[in-house]
């Protein structure tokens, strides 16, 4: 009897745990309905308006423009954290100092606090006459109602994504490859910059991409801080809000469906560069 | 092998290979927390400073108006339908995906973690566009009487979206790594199957759950992005505390707007010091990915 | 390159993991450092390498004191035990790293280093190999690109940390006889690290014997297997048993009647009595001799290995039998060893 059953294909393997067909039934269910079916109806409504339609709706100049000011400021924001991101987690993975475990903890912030708060917070700070925006006012630098706010909120949103791909690779480095490095001679900076930077290097892509992916999508924490002055500061998720409010559907299908698909492409690069980095390194991040 | 004895030589302090000079060191940690300070807690700081601005009373004073008091409210109320719903899916996700084998498990858990590289305006434009006036459902919704969108199961149904996959993604990487041993063990030993998820596998993943509900409450209560499109904004009905904020900010109302933010904000401190607590209890390795 | 090690100290928090080590190896040698775990032979080696540094003692390498230069300087080959290759560069980006860190004054072209990368894959039998990450390789090529890695840079020593512990008993074998071609091809100074007596004994010109932090003997295969110096290198290396006995006038005692053994030790003393269970003369029957009770035989192999209760039950020791013997049907076997040793208890 077993030959018989595990001679033909299977969709999937027994064993004697009970409970697979209402678990996985409910996980469907429930997923079909929350997630699943919404998403395609927004699909459907995006086919029934026709290739057409869709474009001329895509390329209004309005929409271009608010489609590349929250990509270009997403993409600013995640090489920002890229960089300090990769400075916070070797911090507080190899060195020791009062307040570590406060700032480890304070990373995950942007998770845990409600984007429309920090948005508030972020304007009051750099405002024209905020804590901070009163002493760049003089030297004519602005940041709050320009592009550079919108980096600013998207750093901050987008922080904790980088530090949290990045930290748990870095604990699992092996000290020995930096020791070999040393006894063939290299210098620290050499270690670093040559062996331990280059194997961090999927893990930063990915939450470069986890960042960018974010970023572009983020509607609460920008719009306080933009100013939203079209074709300047104006964002893609702004502007959906701002066509479903004039009841105007089909436009906002348009520019909803172009950001979804610009979601799965970074979807997709996050899938890419894992399957990269265990084809070539032998391990998942 | 006894050594002769060696005269003391002045002790020669090295770094060990795999640390950097110690000025390099004080550099970095200086860079680290001052980015963190500038991006993190100043932001932080300023909104309970600008709470307080008018003084302790004011700041009250904005948190026991009417309209504030509903926005509680509904905030609350939404949590706690969202959260449970999401908590039982999370657990029966985790169940199926974790100790059973099956074709396109690596797929489902994508489709579950859609959710998180999905916009939060999308999330509302989705159900404007299943309810709305023009959609599939609207004739028969209308014709019943039953009212989703600019209403409260409106607000739910985007917050469910949103926290979606909080608890299935905490559980999921932490009972797959578990395995099923104790479960086989649990049912060669005669325990039904309910009972053995009780006994066996629940209080092997209480903190990884109870971690999951903690993140996935702080969402839900703070979502503003999808509800904003659903909700309506009809005061003292459809507002949530961050719609709240933003409504008050948008009058000018600085202090009352930063008083219900900094409710807001003592919730997140109070999120990140129970994650803190349980992440030392368990151990950081099991609190699963905390991508989200 | 002679290597000197005096009197060497190294504290880690407050156990000494090394206490008053020397050591004198000459040019050319391959040495064993060889102890159990904790015996503090990595710490040694790793302080030779400049990875750590002494709390007191200094190490030199030839006339040159090398206990004040950095790792980068000493200009080693360190072989790690879990190969600790680059992941991210290939086979021959891995070998040529060691050259292509170098200030631009000395370092070598592109095309040197990759010439000499490929020649050095040659010499440790992994031709074409190049292109590969180590992600691919199995873990005996590894090894060997690992190997290969370290010679790169013309080391004065060459450091090999439990070379093969990682690795299958068969590939140990194998890479195990490599390594001694290699080391006889190229002549490097070696010392290296393992647990491992059958490797250290096969391998090695010199063996060091290390326990709790000291060296407890240093000698040739011949000279630690036959002439230990300690209760510890005795049951260490090779097998052993090993009986409580004393020594009155020189002679020894087991409990109430004497062995028939002499020592020249004439101090009268508890002490160890230690012999090689295949190394003894099975008679028929004594007085003066040790005797005692079968209480088990296994056949193992080539011979019969039989566990004899001597004067009552406490005193167990094992003797090897040829298979075929007779005496292996007796429930009583009475042996005298041919090669033994006493060690009086220090009081």
């Amino acid at each position: 009897m077993t030959t018989v059953l595990s001679t033909r294909w299977r969709w999937r393997s027994s064993n004697v745990i009970p409970g697979f067909g209402i678990t996985f039934g409910f996980t469907l269910f429930y997923l079909s309905l929350v997630v699943l079916i919404p998403l395609a109806c927004l699909g459907w409504r995006a086919a029934s308006l026709g290739g057409a339609d869709l474009a001329s709706l895509g390329s209004d100049p309005r929409v271009l423009s608010a489609l590349a000011t929250s990509f270009w400021t997403a993409f600013a924001a995640a090489a920002v954290n890229v960089v300090f991101g990769l400075i916070v987690a070797w911090v507080m993975v190899r060195y020791r100092f009062p307040g570590r475990r406060l700032l480890d903890a304070a990373v995950d912030l942007p998770f845990a606090l409600p984007t429309a708060v920090a948005g508030i917070a972020l304007t009051a700070i750099y405002a024209p006459n905020g804590w901070i925006g009163q002493f760049l006012q003089p030297y004519g630098l602005r940041i709050a109602y320009t592009p550079l706010g919108i980096v600013i909120a998207l750093v901050f949103i987008g922080l904790p994504f980088v530090v949290r791909t990045v930290q748990p690779v870095m604990e699992e480095l092996n000290r020995d490859v930096e020791e070999a490095a040393a006894t063939l001679g290299a210098s620290r900076l050499q270690t670093l910059f040559r062996v331990v930077l280059p194997s961090l290097a999927p893990a930063l892509l990915t939450g470069f991409a986890l960042s960018l992916g974010r970023g572009v999508g983020e509607y609460g924490s920008v719009i306080f801080i933009a100013g939203n002055i079209p074709y300047v500061s104006e964002i893609a998720p702004l502007l959906i809000v701002m066509r479903l409010e004039e009841y105007n559907y089909a436009a906002a299908t348009a520019i909803g469906s172009i950001m979804l698909s610009l979601s799965f492409l970074v979807l997709l690069l996050i899938n890419l560069i894992q399957a990269w980095s265990r084809r070539r390194f032998g391990h998942v991040l | 092998m006894s050594s002769k004895s060696v005269p003391p030589t002045a002790p020669i302090v090295f770094r060990d290979a795999t640390s950097e000079s110690p000025l390099l060191k004080a550099g970095l940690i200086a860079v680290a927390a001052v980015f963190l300070a500038l991006v993190l807690f100043l932001p932080l700081a300023a909104v309970f400073s600008e709470a307080l601005r008018r003084g302790p009373t004011a700041a009250l004073a904005a948190l026991s108006e009417a309209d504030a008091l509903a926005a509680i409210r509904l905030t609350v109320t939404v949590a706690l339908i969202s959260v449970p719903l999401n908590l039982v899916f999370g657990v029966s996700a985790a169940w199926a995906i974790a100790k059973f084998d099956f074709k396109g498990k690596t797929f489902l858990i994508t489709l579950i973690d859609l959710p998180f590289s999905v916009s939060p305006v999308i999330a509302g434009l989705v159900y404007i566009l299943l309810f709305g006036t023009g959609s599939l459902f609207a004739p028969y919704m209308q014709s019943a009487g039953v009212q989703i969108l600019f209403a409260v199961p409106g607000v739910v149904l985007a917050t469910i979206f949103v926290t979606f996959p909080f608890v299935a993604r905490e559980l999921i990487p932490l009972m797959q790594d578990q395995g099923t041993g104790d479960e086989e063990a649990a049912l060669s030993l005669g325990a039904s199957g309910w009972q053995t998820f009780r006994l066996v596998t629940l209080p092997n993943i209480k903190w990884g759950l109870l971690y999951g509900v903690l993140l996935c409450n702080a969402r839900a209560m703070g979502e503003f992005g999808a509800v904003s499109v659903v909700s309506g904004r009809l005061r003292g009905e459809t507002v949530t505390m961050p719609l709240q904020v933003e409504i008050l900010y948008n009058e000018y109302n600085f202090v009352a707007a930063f008083a219900v933010a900094s409710v807001l904000a003592l919730l997140a401190l109070l999120t990140l010091g129970l994650k803190a607590l349980l992440e030392q209890v368990y151990g950081r390795n099991h609190t699963g990915s905390s991508k989200h | 390159m002679n290597l000197h090690i005096r009197g060497i100290r190294k504290d880690f928090d407050r156990f000494a993991a090394l206490d008053g080590v020397s050591l004198d190896i000459a040019s050319g040698e391959l040495i064993a450092l060889l102890g159990p775990s904790g015996s503090g032979k990595t710490t040694l080696l790793r302080l030779i390498a400049g990875l750590d540094f002494p709390t007191d003692g200094s190490v030199f390498f030839g006339e040159e004191d090398a206990s004040r230069k950095s790792v980068q300087e000493r200009n080693i080959g360190f072989v790690f035990q879990h190969y600790a290759l680059f992941r991210h560069m290939t086979v021959a980006e891995n070998i040529g790293f060691g050259l292509k860190v170098r200030p631009s004054r000395e370092r070598l072209s592109r095309t040197e280093i990759r010439a000499r990368a490929k020649k050095l894959l040659e010499l440790v039998q992994l031709p074409g190999l190049e292109n590969r990450y180590p992600a691919q390789l199995s873990g005996g090529q590894r090894q060997r690109v690992a190997l290969a890695r370290a010679l790169a840079v013309e080391p004065r020593i060459l450091l090999l940390d439990e070379p093969f512990g990682a690795l299958d008993a068969q590939v140990r074998r194998d890479l195990r006889r490599w390594l001694r071609d290699i080391h006889d091809t190229t002549g490097h100074t070696s010392v290296f690290v393992t647990h491992d007596q059958e490797e250290a004994l096969e391998l090695a010109d010199r063996l060091v014997v290390m326990n709790k932090g000291r060296i407890e003997q240093i000698g040739t295969a011949d000279e630690i297997y036959d002439e230990p110096v300690s209760p510890f290198v005795y049951s260490f290396i090779g097998e052993s048993s090993q009986l409580p006995v004393r020594i009155v006038n020189g002679e020894i005692w087991l409990e109430d009647r004497t062995i028939g053994l002499r020592t020249h030790d004439q101090s009268n003393s508890e002490g160890a009595f230690y012999f090689r269970p295949h190394d003894v003369d099975i008679l028929d029957g004594c007085g003066g001799c040790l005797a005692g009770t079968v209480l088990s035989s296994r056949r193992v192999a080539g011979t019969r290995r039989v566990e004899l209760a001597i004067g009552g039950p406490q005193h167990r020791v094992e003797i090897d039998l040829p298979a075929d013997h007779p005496a292996a049907t007796r429930s009583r076997i009475a042996f005298r060893p041919k090669h033994w040793k006493v060690f009086a208890e220090r009081s």
